[in-house]
């Protein structure tokens, strides 16, 4: 589903050298819920960066369904993430102005979806995750947690088979985000590939296995229950 | 949901930072509408007075000095009837009526009058080779006299120095001449040995051409055995073409004439004429540099202030193309309510200001919605363009920071 092949990432910060991601090689199969830890600076977000077709590579492949990403040009690489990445974030990244409906229905719209079509998906995503009653609200108007659940209607609205997820519980209170853990859990029951960058140990526990990262290097591939005595 | 929306949504929830863009755009407009509006009615009503004044360009013979202007043409000498040729065949804009006069002196009844020979409409539509170019096919407009070439009352004669229909026999009287002969519409008149039916008398108009029988030019060169001469031209010139060197541009198609202007006249209406035109290119600069200014950094601010919202966007999966439109859409609302609001409030100022400024009354100009929303719109179009090219261009990835 996912791989990269010994992708590096380098940039030059103040006239000095810095590497994110060093010769990196991973396999992601279909239907994976994969964990990313490591230290702050470790190449974490890179690595989710350059899966989802937003960071080009300094050297190495990234492959999404056997397509070479970083071989699309930018327009090509954004409708790939139209079509099959859903992203996460940890600031949830809803568009302040727009009620929650509206929030949900942009991919949708840049699917060209229909309108009323529109209207109808957005409904029933945000009815399933819990905010059926929160439909024309704006973000500043939700709490954290409604918010994120937004978030997650939002990033399912085109019916990714990819869902990366960048610190989705860093904002949350623990019940809020056994919560969240708990919709990305049955999205990946429902056959969606999953790879979630996390401080947490407790909610990288709950993944199928964990990629620790530091210094740019994928150190150790674990067993979630491993990971988790470890932590 | 739709691209409007989504522009509508983000203007009106940042509408206080976009409003001093908006006002800036939007006075400027005004200023212009307002300018334009009535400097348009101010020269209309000019150009109204220029053409009751009758003939403001006159074409005489090299040697001829003006005393009177409306007695230029009583003097000895003469100049070739060709020059009206010359003249109706030019390419010369801004020449409303052409009028070429021969005048004798005649006794009627022991009293002195001017016969004065004209040429009536008809005979320069009479010449095919006349009527196909030159003054006829030129645009009209210039003056209120284009209206009054259809018409049949010969008494416009006395205003308008031209006259569409004289037959040959016929004869047109000054008000005094009238007077002292004791004649009226339908008598009958002999000068020179020739007899003539007064087909009107002309009101008075306080000049010598009071004590003038008008003919047609051809019978009074005849009965004078002066041959084809004139002995002057009088021209309604438009006043924006006399400021454009029309007169320059006369004397040098007819060399061997002279050729004056009312020049005070003219040069007034240029004085003003040129005023309202700096003065309306002069705001037309300054909306473009400030507004345009203004434009561009409230986009610049905007492109940064909402680079996580683009980052989102990107990747949700919108292409640079769409960012471009989001950017480019809201420069165009904001153009057209500029436009559109600035064409309004500048007809209003105008209607109000027009009376106390220019002593004149200014209605609406609709012509002048198409350019103020053009304007409006190109300006903001081009002043948000390098912006929206940098929100295209956003790495998205420098838009997440927590990362």
């Amino acid at each position: 589903m996912l791989k990269m092949e010994n992708v590096s990432k380098t940039y030059r910060h103040r006239g000095q050298t810095v590497t994110a991601l060093d010769n990196a090689t991973v396999e992601i199969p279909r239907g994976d819920f994969v964990s990313v830890v490591g230290p702050s600076g470790s190449g974490k977000s890179t690595l989710l960066l350059m899966l989802g077709g937003m960071l080009s590579p300094s050297q190495g492949r990234v492959f999404l369904e056997e397509q070479s990403i970083y071989d699309l040009n930018p327009n090509e690489r954004a409708r790939l993430r139209r079509e099959k990445v859903g992203f996460v974030f940890q600031t949830f990244n809803l568009v302040p102005y727009l009620s929650a409906l509206e929030n949900v229905q942009i991919p949708l719209f840049l699917a060209k979806m229909d309108n009323d079509a529109q209207g109808e998906r957005a409904v029933a995503l945000l009815e399933r995750v819990g905010l059926g009653d929160r439909l024309h609200h704006k973000p500043c108007e939700l709490s954290v947690g409604q918010q994120q659940r937004v978030a997650l209607a939002r990033m399912l609205a085109n019916d990714p088979a990819v869902i990366l997820a960048d610190e989705p519980t860093g904002n949350l209170d623990p019940e809020t985000s056994q919560q969240i853990i708990g919709f990305l859990e049955k999205f990946n029951e429902e056959g969606k590939t999953i790879v979630m960058v996390t401080h947490d140990p407790l909610a990288a526990k709950r993944a199928k296995r964990t990629l620790r990262l530091a210094d740019g290097a994928i150190l150790s591939e674990r067993q979630a229950e491993e990971t988790l005595h470890v932590a | 949901m739709r691209l409007r929306t989504l522009v509508l949504r983000e203007i009106f929830e940042r509408k206080s930072q976009l409003f001093t863009s908006f006002l800036a755009i939007l006075l400027g407009i005004t200023v212009i509408v307002s300018i334009k509006n009535i400097s348009h009615y101010s020269e209309g009503a000019v150009a109204q007075e220029m053409d009751s004044l009758g003939a403001n360009v006159l074409v005489l013979p090299k040697s001829a000095t003006l005393q009177d202007y409306y007695s230029a043409d009583m003097q000895g000498e003469t100049i070739p009837e060709e020059y009206v040729t010359q003249l109706a065949m030019s390419d010369l804009a801004g020449l409303d009526n052409i009028s070429p006069k021969l005048s004798v002196p005649v006794q009627l009844q022991g009293k002195n009058f001017t016969l004065t020979g004209i040429l009536p409409k008809n005979e320069f539509q009479a010449k095919a080779a006349w009527s196909g170019a030159g003054i006829f096919s030129r645009p009209v407009g210039c003056g209120a006299s284009v209206g009054m070439m259809g018409s049949d009352d010969k008494k416009t004669l006395s205003r308008k120095k031209v006259i569409e229909t004289l037959e040959y026999n016929e004869a047109l009287l000054g008000a005094d001449v009238a007077a002292k002969l004791g004649l009226k519409d339908a008598d009958k008149l002999e000068v020179l040995g020739k007899k003539f039916t007064v087909t009107a008398v002309l009101p008075q108009t306080g000049t010598v051409d009071d004590s003038r029988i008008f003919a047609h030019l051809h019978t009074v060169q005849e009965l004078a055995g002066k041959g084809p001469v004139v002995n002057a031209i009088e021209i309604i010139g438009c006043c924006q073409e006399i400021s454009a060197g029309l007169v320059d541009k006369l004397n040098r198609l007819l060399p061997d004439a002279r050729v004056v202007t009312v020049a005070q006249i003219a040069k007034s209406q240029i004085k003003i004429n040129r005023m309202m035109s700096n003065l309306s290119l002069m705001f037309l600069v300054i909306i473009v540099f400030v507004g345009g200014a203004s434009i561009a950094n409230y986009m610049y601010a905007n492109v940064f202030e909402r680079r996580r919202e683009i980052g989102t966007l990107m990747a949700l999966g919108a292409d640079s193309r769409l960012i471009l439109k989001v950017f480019l859409l809201k420069a165009l609302l904001l153009g057209g309510a500029g436009g559109i609001g600035g064409y309004v409030l500048g007809s209003i100022f105008a209607m109000v200001l027009g009376p106390q400024l220019a002593g004149i009354r200014v209605w609406p100009m609709w012509e002048l919605s198409i350019a103020a929303v053009g304007i409006s719109i190109g300006l903001t179009l081009v002043a948000s363009y390098f912006p929206a090219r940098r929100a295209a261009r956003l790495d998205p990835c420098a838009t997440f920071q927590e990362i």
